[in-house]
């Protein structure tokens, strides 16, 4: 009888040697999985959510493109584009493109796509002018990039 | 005595790996951005060449006008709207209107619009007969052009938020051809031979045809 008792008793306390290595393995998941921001964004972000939307396939294929008032007001209070570091104007988003464009292999290069990351208090005029310098460069496909609605019903 | 003491220290104390280990985890939680590659697409016109041929006229009843002005206020069809989550049955009907299809064989995957209309499952079909067919909407879906023209002091977030409208009639046409819902077929994994087969099947002869017009400058 005494027997049974001490062996139910001895296995009450969970072994947790194991513990460290499981957290390791979340630790690396998250390291790995994490993409560092490489570009300080210096215009305000606060992006329209829309519903439907698509999954971008390749990613290498992708370059952003920031449009919004600036968060620093000593730039004015108008909407401007920023790409990579710093703020380009609508006539400089050609040469920009063919930067971009430069950096993709031969065969990829018209596959680029332009994902707009715009505030939503922008107005369409700036849009619209940077859509008809990127006809000009020759990246016709564009994304707007937005999160995902959450459904209210 | 001392001796065995010794002994018992030599293991490394490993109890506290596990909070040294939390505390990066945290750390990586903190500052992770899983990169959001998700948004509304769009594929541009080809650029504007100086000797552009002379406007094709499209037939005004194969346009489907969405107009934005600088308050934000819509016009649909020459028409007034306030509600513009109504543009997406609107479109819907729009595009499957089968006014008058043809027999010409269009684009690469070279189907008549009659053809589209076969394909389509029993319930659209009935869907169509009872309630459209119109000859004042469009004639088929090759033909039919969604045109949305925003004035250049309208905001970008109504603009999302009909280009999402736009986008959800026509998946929602494009997953009830095959069968699925819509939300199902914009998760269609595209590198899988089989969904893409779906997806194929489910876009040929009913191109996406949205088109952002130049928009106009006053403000009105």
């Amino acid at each position: 009888m005494s027997k049974f008792k001490k062996k139910s008793e001895s296995s009450q306390d969970i072994p947790t040697a194991a513990l460290p290595d499981i957290i390791f393995m979340l630790l690396f998941f998250f390291m790995v999985s994490t993409v560092l921001r490489e570009t300080e964004i210096k215009v305000e972000q606060r992006i329209p959510r829309a519903e439907q939307l698509v999954k971008l396939e390749k990613k290498k294929l992708v370059t952003y493109l920031y449009i919004g008032k600036p968060k620093d007001s000593s730039f004015g209070n108008e909407p401007v584009v920023q790409a990579n570091d710093v703020f380009i104007g609508v006539d400089g988003v050609v040469k920009w493109v063919n930067e971009e464009k430069a950096k993709l292999s031969e065969v990829e290069r018209d596959q680029i796509t332009i994902s707009m990351k715009v505030d939503e208090e922008t107005k369409m005029g700036i849009i619209v002018d940077v859509q008809t310098e990127l006809r000009e460069a020759n990246a016709r496909k564009i994304m707007y990039a937005t999160p995902q609605k959450v459904k209210d019903n | 005595m001392a001796r065995s003491k010794d002994k018992g220290s030599q293991e490394v104390n490993a109890g506290s790996m596990a909070d040294i280990a939390f505390l990066l985890l945290i750390f990586f939680l903190v500052t992770t951005q899983i990169a959001t590659n998700k948004g509304l697409t769009l594929l541009l016109p080809p650029k504007q060449e100086d000797d552009e041929p002379i406007e094709i006229k499209q037939q005004q009843r194969n346009i489907f006008k969405i107009q934005v002005n600088s308050a934000d206020r819509l016009l649909v069809e020459d028409e007034p709207l306030d509600d513009i989550s109504q543009i997406r049955d609107m479109v819907y009907d729009f595009v499957l209107n089968f006014g008058n299809p043809g027999d010409v064989k269009k684009g690469s995957a070279k189907v008549s619009e009659r053809d589209t209309y076969n394909s389509l499952p029993a319930s659209m079909k009935s869907y169509i007969t009872r309630n459209l067919g119109s000859s004042d909407s469009s004639d088929g879906p090759a033909s039919a052009i969604v045109s949305l023209k925003a004035d250049r002091g309208s905001s970008y977030d109504i603009f999302i938020q009909i280009l999402d409208e736009l986008n959800a009639a026509y998946n929602k046409i494009y997953g009830e051809r095959v069968g699925i819902s819509d939300e199902e077929f914009r998760k269609l994994n595209r590198n899988d031979p089989r969904q893409k087969e779906m997806y194929d099947r489910a876009r040929s002869g009913i191109p996406k045809a949205i088109s952002i017009a130049e928009p106009t400058t006053q403000g009105g």
